[in-house]
């Protein structure tokens, strides 16, 4: 039946699952893991969504490296979750960091929310989930630093990210660590409420994303010698909108599969919640943005839909269905304000730090607003929001959530960066910047037709060892 | 009346432009071309494979001035167009016989950059 699994386990070796046997509770065990699985390759899916959306954000010079970038970023991402970021995030119940699972193998003993558990199937599952969060987590870090950042950068950057940046955050909001209930002498009430990482996820990548541009600067050109901002159009709006809809449906991967199982089709309403909520975010958009600068602008829809998709990730499993459009709709018009607002001085070519900083505030303070007694029960942890309640306290531990993690991330995040800058340097130069990444950073063009004249290329009539076919001798009939 | 005929570094046009603006010449046309001169070729490697690349994308300007004004524009574009590279581009000037404007049929240098009523 299964070709290559061995009968008896290895003498030794690690317990293997009873294969022989199935009751109800094995069946329900694997169900879990299996939903789990597929939002894991939902999420995964938001990588591609990224490479599209920064690529089309690019210019035709820099098409090329987002490639290169996403995949490299991913796979050392990959490689720090497995040996050291997992173990940070979710072995152990201290209130700073977890302290087992370390290089995560399959039947062998960490602890996980408290309990001593035996590395399963369903903790693999927990493990490569979790690890989709922290890629898309570090993939927003870098639509900042488009155009202008040095690849060697971005190495020792991911490592540090994947190893112990995110890791922390994510012990803090969802390893039981220091934003759960009763930590600190119950600083957080009963816990902060971030379903899926308005906070931990998206606050925590723009905020490395904040302190990188700080050191980083603007892209040449930019800024007039007034400091006036000037529009810099990416080269593609069709692969921009392609990864806006990649990302909408990944996220319902990450939101819907933050339920960790099918229980009670819990996943489902998480699904619906999500989708409302982006909805909202691209009508908030696009009227706002009409509102603002007299038309339909693609780009701002676009990042609606993202601000949306962030502002319900925190809220998607603690709020009814009315909600969601509203959480959207605010998250929207947040966008295009803070693009327009952020533009003036920083510059930020995809609006990360609108669409995954501003956004993921407004997701986690919306839990302090819209949480409904029903799922604030369900879930189990904090209080229901204001408008059910008619008290402050959960928007209060929420927005102290806010702070704790941009202050965490941004101090941690700006000493890497500044080491790197003094090592490796952060920057390209103003030729390679010229120049575009492509061809400096990667020896080719993403575009070759456009940037090497087709009497050089081969195939176009040209090239060195060019040929002239013989005449075609028409055949007489 | 002279062309000055410009072949310069993409990053060169934006100043040269800005200036002879301020200047009063807003007046000319330029095209995206591709050329050799000294400048050393681009190697692209593509998958192991190279593919050197000798003909480089530059900026052509042209601009018919007054004999006049010829010096202004070519120090103009000497002044942003250098880096001190190889690859800064070339300044041609030609003698211009005639010009027309098509929406009047105006001739002669009056045609020639700003408007009487605008310059001066």
């Amino acid at each position: 039946m299964f070709a290559q699994t061995p009968r008896t386990p290895p003498p030794g070796g690690p317990k293997l699952p009873d294969m022989t046997e199935t009751t109800l509770d094995t069946l329900v065990g694997e169900l879990n893991v299996t939903w789990v699985i597929v939002a894991t390759v939902l999420v995964f899916f938001m990588q591609a969504g990224f490479a599209l959306l920064e690529i089309g954000f690019s210019r035709g010079k820099n098409a090329g490296m987002g490639i290169a970038k996403i995949l490299v970023n991913f796979s050392i991402a990959s490689i720090g979750w497995w040996a050291a970021g997992f173990a940070i995030a979710f072995g152990g119940a201290g209130w700073l960091a977890g302290d087992s699972g370390f290089l995560f193998q399959f039947g062998r003993e960490y602890t996980l929310f408290g309990e001593d558990v035996t590395a399963s199937g369903a903790d693999a599952s927990f493990f490569i989930f979790q690890f989709m969060f922290a890629a898309v987590s570090l993939a927003i870090v870098w639509g900042t630093t488009l155009e202008r950042m040095k690849f060697a950068a971005y190495i020792p950057f991911a490592i540090v990210f994947s190893v112990l940046i995110y890791p922390l955050i994510a012990h803090w909001g969802f390893g039981g660590g220091l934003f759960a209930a009763d930590r600190l002498g119950g600083l957080f009430g009963d816990g902060v409420q971030d379903f899926a990482g308005s906070s931990v996820v998206h606050l925590t990548g723009a905020t490395a994303a904040f302190a990188a541009l700080l050191l980083l600067g603007p892209r040449k050109g930019k800024y007039t010698a007034e400091g006036q901002p000037r529009a810099i159009p990416g080269h593609n709006m069709p692969l921009f909108g392609l990864g806006v809809i990649i990302l909408w449906l990944g996220w319902f991967g990450f939101n819907g599969g933050s339920t960790l199982g099918t229980g009670g089709g819990r996943f489902a309403e998480v699904i619906a919640v999500t989708n409302l909520g982006a909805a909202g975010g691209v009508l908030g958009a696009m009227i706002v943005g009409r509102l603002k600068q007299k038309t339909l602008d693609i780009g701002m829809i676009g990042n609606g839909a993202i601000a949306g998709l962030v502002g319900i990730t925190a809220p998607s499993g603690y709020v009814e269905f009315w909600a969601a459009p509203i959480i959207g709709l605010v998250a929207g018009a947040i966008v295009v304000l803070g693009v327009l607002a952020i533009d003036k001085k920083l510059d930020d070519p995809v609006g990360a730090l609108s669409a995954h900083g501003l956004a993921g505030i407004w997701g986690t303070l919306a839990c302090g607003l819209f949480t409904s007694d029903r799922l604030a029960e369900t879930v189990g942890i904090g209080k229901p929001g204001l408008f059910y309640s008619g008290d402050f306290s959960q928007l209060g531990v929420q927005a102290l959530a806010v702070i704790f993690t941009f202050v965490t991330v941004f101090v941690l995040s700006w000493i890497t960066l500044k080491l790197i800058q003094a090592t490796v340097g952060l920057r390209v130069s103003v030729q390679d910047e010229d120049a575009g990444l492509d061809i400096s950073e990667h020896g080719m063009y993403g575009y070759p037709e456009q940037f090497i004249p087709a009497a050089e290329l081969v195939g176009y009539g040209g090239g060195p060892d060019r040929t002239v076919p013989p005449a075609r001798v028409p055949t007489e009939i | 009346m002279k062309m000055v005929m410009a072949y310069i570094r993409h990053e060169a046009f934006e100043p040269i432009r800005t200036e002879l603006l301020t200047l009063g010449f807003p007046s000319l046309t330029i095209s995206e071309v591709k050329g050799s001169g000294r400048q050393k070729g681009v190697t692209e490697r593509y998958r192991g494979a190279e593919l050197t690349n000798y003909l480089r994308p530059k900026v052509k300007l042209e601009c018919v001035v007054a004999d006049a004004d010829v010096q202004t524009i070519v120090d103009t574009v000497l002044r942003h167009g250098r880096t001190g590279a190889v690859g800064d581009g070339k300044v041609f000037v030609i003698p211009v016989d005639e010009s027309y404007r098509v929406r009047t049929g105006e001739a002669g240098e009056e045609v020639l950059q700003s408007h009487p009523e605008a310059g001066a």
